[in-house]
C-alpha cells in the first residue's frame, strides 16, 4: 500500500459510506465474459501485480496517470502551461487521456445502476475487476455492499493477492469470485508477476472452506503457462479445493503488446502468440481428468 | 437448399437487372386508342386488364410458382404515366456504375418514337412539377426535404389474410352486391363509387386473365415435356393457376401461388412505393401446413421448397429506376418487400409456429436481396423464436431485423385503430407501422432536421448557396439564451412543415383523381363496401407519414451549443455558426472541443438525450394531427433510408463537430461515432424517445462477429434486444461484419458480390453501394463486448 492509499484509507473510515471515494480507471458496460448476463464491469486502478502479459498496463499504479498520445496532438496548444491533469482535462484532440479518476461509491452505483433493466432480463450485474479490485479494500467492500442492497449480482474479479481480512469483509456481499492462477511454481509465479504465489493459493482454498462460490481462471498463455508440468500441478490442486464451479482457460490475445507499446511501456516477453485451439481442447481435457469442469473463453 | 432451389436461387443471383418497355408500350397503345372513353377508375381498371391479356408470360424451368412482373426474370417494368423517362435516363441507367440496369436498343427506340411523345406533359412528374410553389422549390432543392409523390405512387401496402379466404369470383360478388345498392338518388357520389367499383371488377378480370394465360402456356409446356416428373409438375402449376386467384387456395401451393399473384397485380397496375408485402406470411400459411401435413398431402421439405421459391420470386422483381433526388434518397434495387413473421394473433396469442422456422431457414440459406425479413417480437414470443433469428443475423446480412410487436400495437391504437386491427399490423417497407390488409399508409418524403436547425443559426439563408430559402427568424447573435435559438428553430419548423404538407395534399389529391389503384382497392378492407379507391379513402384506416432523419445530429449539435456557448460561454453562438459555415477551416481545435467534450446522444446521457425528447416533441407537436385531404391524418415516422447520405451532401457543417457533405446520422441512430459507451447506453438513449408516439423508428446497430459468438454473445443479443423493447424500442437491426472484411471487400469488390449489410431498414450487396455509401457503413460505430 501506497501512501497516498493510506491516506485515501484513512479518509474513508470517517465518511458515511455512499461517500466512500476510490480510484476508478473505467467503467465498461455490456461486458458478457466477466460472470453471467450482461454485467457492468468495474475497473479499479492499482495493482500488486505486474504480470508481463498485463491487457491493462496502465492500470497497475495506483495514482492517477496521464497518458499521451502523440499522433492524436494538434499542437493546439491548449496545455500551455497547465498541470497534467488540467491539460489533459483541457485537450481538445484527447491526446492526453487521464487514466484514473477519484470517484464516490455514489457516483458508481449512479453509473451502474443505469444498467439495472439489463442486468433483470440477463441475469448480470457488476463485476469488480482491475488493477486489482481488493487494492482498495474499503471502497471495493462499500460498493459491493451498495450492490447487494439494491439486490445486484456481484462479481470480484482478483489476483489473489490480498490480506486474508480483506477477502474476509467482502464474503457477505460477493455472489462470485473469478480467481486468477497464473502459475503453480512459486519461483515463476516471481518472475512473471513479481509476486509469490503461496498466499493467493491459500486464500483460493480458504475462500473455497468459507463456502464462496469460484470460477477459477488461468489465463493460457503458451510459452509461460502452458506445459503440462504446470497443467497437472495444478489440475491436482484445484481438485481438493471447494467451491470451485468451473475453470475457465482465457486465450492469451495480441491486445496486451499493442497496449504496451501504445503507452511506450516495456512489453518484457518480447514476442507472445495466442494459443490454438488444438492446445485449448487438449488442456480443458487434462482439467476434466482431474473432475474439473473446463469452460474455454471467458 | 435442394438440387431446384439451388439452381433457381443462382440464376435469380447472377441475373443483371433490365429494363423492359413492354409495359410502357402496351398502356401507351391503350391509352391513344381510349383515352377520353371512360371515367379515370374505369380506365385504370381497362389498362390494367389489357396489359394482363398482352404481356409476355414467363414460366421457366424447375419453377413451382409462378409469374414475373416483366417479360423475363429482373426485367423491370415501366410506368410513364407517373415518371416518364427520358431518353437520356434510360442511356444513364444502362451505363451508371451502380444500380445499373440494361437497356435494350428496341427499348429505347420504343420510348424515342412512342411511348415520351405521348406521356410528356401527361405524366404525373410534369403535371405535378408544372404547379409546384416557388417556397416549395426553393425548400426542395435547398435539400430541406424530398417528395415521394413526385415519381411513385404513393403506398406502403401489406396484406392481411383476407386473399386466403376469398378469390377474385368471390370479391366481385362482393362489388356487384355494393353497385346493386346504390343509392342515385340521394347519394351525390353514388356515380363515382360505380365508377369505382367498375373499375374494381374489371381489375379482378384481368389477375383472373393473368393466371389462366400462366394456366394455358404451363398446359402447353406440359404437352412437349419429355421428363415425366417435370411434366407432372407443369400439370400442377396448371391446375393452380386456373384455381387461383379466382377462388380461395385450397393448399399450401396454392396459397403461396395466390399471393404471387395479387402482388404481381398491384406491382404491375401502378408503381406503388416499397411494393407490397404480404404481411405476416408465417400466420397466413400455418393452416395450410398444418392441413397438409394432416391429410398428407405435403411434408416440411415441399413447404420449404415452395416457400423458396417465392423467395426467389420475390428476388426477381427490383425497384423500377427512379431519377433524380428519389434516386439519391433511396438508391436500391430493394423494392422493401418486408415480410413479417411470429408477432401476434387477432386473439392476443403468439403468432409463431413451424412456419416461422421454415421461413427462418430459406432466409438464412438463400441469402438474397430481396424480401426484406423481420421477426415481431411480442413479450409472448418464445425466446426460442429469438434465438432462432438471432442465429440468423449473425451470419451477417442484415436479416432479419427485429420490431416490437407489444409497441407496435400500442402505436396503432393511438391513432385510433381497434386492438384486433393492430395485432394484424405490423411493419412494411423499412420500419413503418401499419394495419395489414386494411390501411392506406401514405409516406411524403423525409425532412432534414439538421438543415431546419441550420435555416434557424442563418435566418433563413442556406449556407450552402447563400440564397434566403427559408423565413426570417432573427439574426442568431440576438439569440441570449438557448431557448431564444430554439424558438427560431420551431418557427423554420413550422414554415418548413406547412409548405410541406401543402403540397403533399395536392399530390395526393392528384392520385385520387387520376390514378386510382383499383386492383389494391380490391385487396385492402372496406374500398369495395365503401366504393372508393385506396387514394380516396376508400380503406379502414388512412394516414399521412413525414419521415423525420437526422435526430442524432441535430440533437448532438444543440447539445453542443447549449454547452459551449450558454452553459459554459467558451465561444460565441456567432463564432460557432461562422466556424461551422467555414467547413471549420482553421477551427480543429474548436472542431475537436465539440467533437469530444460534447454529451452526445447515445450515451444514456440526460444532457443530451433531454434534447433529443425536446426535438423530438417538437416534430411530433408540429407535424401529428396536420391536415390531409380526409382530415387529421398526419403523422411522424423516424427513418431515413439512405436519405442521410443525400441530405448530408445538401447540408454544412454542423455544430457537433460534423464537416459538410458528411451524412448526418441515420434513422434514430446516434450520430456515427458519437457512441461511445456501447450498445447498453445507445438503446437506454433511444427508450427515452416516446417511441409509441411515432409510425415507426430505426436503430441500426453493428457488431463485430466475436461479439456475438457463441452462446454467451447470443444471450447477449437476445438479451439486449428484450431490453430495448422492454424499454418501448419499436426496432433494431444489427450489421454483423468487421472493418477489415469491410475494407477488403472495398479492394477486391468481385470476391464479396454476394456480401449482404444492413444499409438503413433494409440489405443490400455491399459491392453494390457507391464509395460514399461504403464509406457510411464502415463509419458506423462497430460495438464490441469486453
Amino acid at each position: 500500500m501506497t501512501d497516498t492509499d493510506r491516506k485515501i484509507e484513512a479518509t474513508n473510515a470517517r465518511r458515511p459510506q455512499a461517500e466512500t471515494t476510490g480510484r476508478v480507471f473505467d467503467i465498461k458496460r455490456y461486458t458478457l465474459h466477466d460472470g453471467p448476463g450482461i454485467r457492468v464491469s468495474i475497473h479499479l486502478k492499482g495493482c500488486p501485480l505486474s504480470c508481463w502479459w498485463c491487457h491493462n498496463p496502465e492500470s497497475q499504479r495506483y495514482e492517477p496517470q496521464v497518458l499521451f498520445r502523440p499522433e492524436r496532438c494538434i499542437s493546439c496548444g491548449a496545455c500551455k502551461g497547465l498541470d497534467e491533469i488540467a491539460a489533459a482535462e483541457g485537450c481538445p484532440a484527447e491526446a492526453r487521456e487521464l487514466c484514473g479518476v477519484e470517484m464516490t461509491v455514489n457516483e458508481v452505483m449512479r453509473a451502474i445502476m443505469k444498467e439495472r433493466m439489463f442486468f433483470e432480463q440477463s441475469g448480470g450485474g457488476v463485476t469488480l475487476t482491475g488493477g486489482e479490485p481488493l487494492g482498495q479494500p474499503a471502497f471495493a467492500v462499500a460498493l459491493l455492499e451498495a450492490c447487494k442492497k439494491n439486490e445486484l449480482h456481484t462479481a470480484v474479479d482478483t489476483c489473489g493477492f490480498a490480506d486474508w481480512g480483506v477477502f474476509e469483509v467482502t464474503l457477505p456481499y460477493t455472489d462470485l469470485y473469478l480467481f486468477d492462477i497464473k502459475h503453480m511454481d512459486p519461483e515463476k509465479h516471481r518472475l512473471y508477476t513479481g509476486v509469490d504465489n503461496e498466499i493467493i493459493l491459500q486464500n483460493l482454498v480458504r475462500l473455497g472452506e468459507a463456502g464462496a462460490a469460484i470460477f477459477a481462471r488461468m489465463p493460457f498463455i503458451p510459452g509461460i503457462n502452458t506445459d503440462e508440468k504446470n497443467l497437472h500441478d495444478m489440475g491436482r490442486f484445484l481438485k481438493d479445493v471447494r467451491g470451485i464451479a468451473q475453470l475457465n482457460l482465457l486465450p492469451y490475445h495480441s491486445a496486451a503488446e499493442d497496449k504496451h507499446s501504445r503507452w511506450n511501456m516495456d512489453y518484457k516477453p518480447g514476442k507472445l502468440y495466442p494459443p490454438t485451439e488444438n492446445a485449448l481442447r487438449k488442456a480443458a481435457e487434462l482439467m476434466e481428468g482431474y473432475g474439473i469442469k473446463t469452460v474455454i473463453g471467458g | 437448399m435442394n438440387e431446384r432451389i439451388e439452381k433457381l436461387r443462382n440464376e435469380s443471383f447472377d441475373t443483371h437487372p433490365s429494363f423492359s418497355a413492354e409495359r410502357a408500350v402496351l398502356e401507351t397503345e391503350f391509352y391513344r386508342e381510349n383515352d377520353g372513353k371512360y371515367a379515370t377508375p374505369v380506365m385504370r381498371g381497362l389498362n390494367f386488364k389489357y396489359i394482363c391479356e398482352k404481356k409476355t408470360i414467363y414460366i421457366g424451368p424447375d419453377e413451382l410458382i409462378v409469374g414475373e412482373r416483366g417479360p423475363r426474370p429482373k426485367a423491370v417494368s415501366s410506368f410513364p404515366e407517373l415518371t416518364c423517362h427520358s431518353i437520356q435516363d434510360l442511356e444513364i441507367l444502362n451505363s451508371r456504375q451502380t444500380q445499373s440496369y440494361s437497356v435494350a436498343e428496341e427499348d429505347i427506340k420504343a420510348y424515342k418514337e412512342m411511348v415520351i411523345p405521348y406521356w410528356k406533359g401527361r405524366s404525373m412528374r410534369d403535371k405535378a412539377f408544372a404547379r409546384m410553389p416557388q417556397k416549395w422549390l426553393d425548400l426542395y432543392e435547398a435539400g430541406t426535404f424530398t417528395e415521394f409523390g413526385e415519381q411513385r405512387a404513393f403506398g406502403h401496402t401489406a396484406l392481411d389474410g383476407l386473399i386466403y379466404e376469398k378469390g377474385m369470383l368471390d370479391l366481385k360478388r362482393e362489388i356487384a352486391e355494393v353497385r346493386a345498392r346504390l343509392d342515385f338518388e340521394h347519394d351525390p357520389e353514388a356515380t363515382a363509387k360505380d365508377d369505382e367499383l367498375l373499375g374494381m371488377d374489371y381489375s379482378c378480370d384481368a389477375v383472373m386473365i393473368f393466371a389462366e394465360r400462366h394456366a394455358e402456356l404451363a398446359e402447353k409446356m406440359a404437352k412437349e415435356e419429355r421428363d415425366p416428373a417435370r411434366k407432372a409438375e407443369l400439370e400442377k402449376i396448371a391446375d393452380v393457376c386456373r384455381w387461383v386467384p379466382a377462388h380461395a387456395p385450397r393448399d399450401f401451393w396454392e396459397a403461396v401461388q395466390m399471393y404471387w399473384f395479387v402482388h404481381l397485380g398491384t406491382i404491375t397496375e401502378l408503381n406503388g412505393w416499397d411494393a407490397m408485402s404480404p404481411g405476416h406470411l408465417d400466420q397466413h400459411l400455418a393452416p395450410f401446413y398444418e392441413r397438409g401435413l394432416a391429410d398428407g398431402t405435403l411434408d416440411r421439405e415441399k413447404a420449404k421448397e415452395l416457400v423458396s421459391c417465392f423467395w426467389i420470386k420475390v428476388n426477381n422483381t427490383p425497384a423500377p429506376p427512379k431519377v433524380g433526388v428519389t434516386a439519391a434518397e433511396s438508391g436500391t434495387y430493394n423494392d422493401f418487400t418486408n415480410i413479417n413473421l411470429a408477432g401476434l394473433k387477432r386473439d392476443g396469442s403468439d403468432g409463431s409456429s413451424e412456419v416461422t422456422l421454415i421461413v427462418l431457414e430459406v432466409l438464412d440459406e438463400l441469402r438474397l436481396l430481396q424480401p426484406q425479413c423481420n421477426v415481431q417480437v411480442s413479450a409472448r414470443t418464445p425466446d426460442s423464436v429469438l434465438r432462432a433469428a438471432g442465429r440468423v443475423i449473425r451470419h451477417g446480412m442484415g436479416y432479419p431485423s427485429l420490431f416490437n410487436a407489444d409497441v407496435i400495437v400500442q402505436e396503432q391504437m393511438r391513432v385510433g385503430k381497434t386492438l384486433e386491427d393492430a395485432r394484424e399490423g405490423g411493419t412494411s417497407g423499412c420500419i413503418e407501422t401499419g394495419a395489414a390488409g386494411k390501411e392506406a399508409y401514405l409516406l411524403h418524403g423525409y425532412l432534414n432536421t439538421p438543415k431546419v436547425l441550420e435555416l434557424a443559426l442563418n435566418n433563413g439563408v442556406d449556407p450552402m448557396t447563400g440564397k434566403q430559402v427559408s423565413i426570417q427568424t432573427g439574426d442568431p447573435k440576438n439569440f441570449k439564451t438557448f431557448d431564444d435559438l430554439y424558438e427560431a428553430f420551431e418557427k423554420q419548423l413550422d414554415y418548413v412543415v406547412t409548405t410541406k404538407v401543402e403540397v403533399d395534399n395536392y399530390l395526393r389529391s392528384r392520385y385520387a383523381e387520376f390514378f386510382p389503384a383499383t386492383f389494391l382497392s380490391v385487396v385492402i378492407r372496406d374500398c369495395i363496401q365503401n366504393g372508393k379507391d385506396y387514394y380516396n379513402g376508400g380503406p379502414r384506416y388512412n394516414s399521412d407519414y413525414i419521415q423525420c432523419t437526422g435526430i442524432g445530429t441535430i440533437t448532438d449539435s444543440l447539445s453542443a451549443i447549449k454547452k459551449h456557448v450558454y452553459d459554459e460561454g467558451k465561444v460565441s453562438l456567432d463564432a460557432l455558426v461562422d466556424a461551422t459555415n467555414k467547413n471549420w477551416e482553421g477551427n480543429e481545435a474548436l472542431r475537436l472541443t465539440v467533437w469530444n467534450k460534447t454529451p452526445f446522444y447515445g450515451n444514456d446521457d440526460d444532457y443530451a438525450d433531454d434534447i433529443m425528447q425536446r426535438v423530438y416533441t417538437s416534430l411530433f407537436d408540429t407535424i401529428d394531427g396536420r391536415q390531409s385531404i380526409l382530415g387529421p391524418t398526419y403523422h411522424i415516422n423516424m427513418l431515413s433510408t439512405t436519405c442521410h447520405n443525400y441530405f448530408g451532401q445538401k447540408t454544412a457543417a454542423t455544430a457537433n463537430g460534423r464537416f459538410k457533405g458528411m451524412p448526418i446520422s441515420d434513422g434514430t441512430s446516434p450520430s456515427h461515432g458519437a457512441d461511445r459507451n456501447g450498445p447498453t447506453a445507445v438503446v437506454k438513449s433511444m427508450g427515452k424517445m416516446d417511441q409509441v408516439k411515432s409510425g415507426g423508428t430505426l436503430l441500426n446497430q453493428r457488431f463485430l462477429p466475436s461479439v456475438l459468438a457463441g452462446d454467451e454473445g447470443l444471450a447477449g443479443l437476445v438479451n439486449l434486444v428484450r431490453t430495448y423493447f422492454k424499454l418501448g424500442g419499436h426496432h433494431i437491426q444489427f450489421n454483423v461484419v468487421d472493418e477489415a472484411t469491410l475494407r477488403d471487400a472495398q479492394k477486391n469488390p468481385e470476391q464479396y458480390k454476394g456480401l449482404l449489410v444492413r444499409v438503413a431498414g433494409y440489405s443490400d450487396y455491399f459491392v453494390d453501394l457507391d464509395d460514399y455509401h461504403q464509406e457510411e457503413i464502415i463509419a458506423r460505430t462497430a460495438q464490441e463486448a469486453i
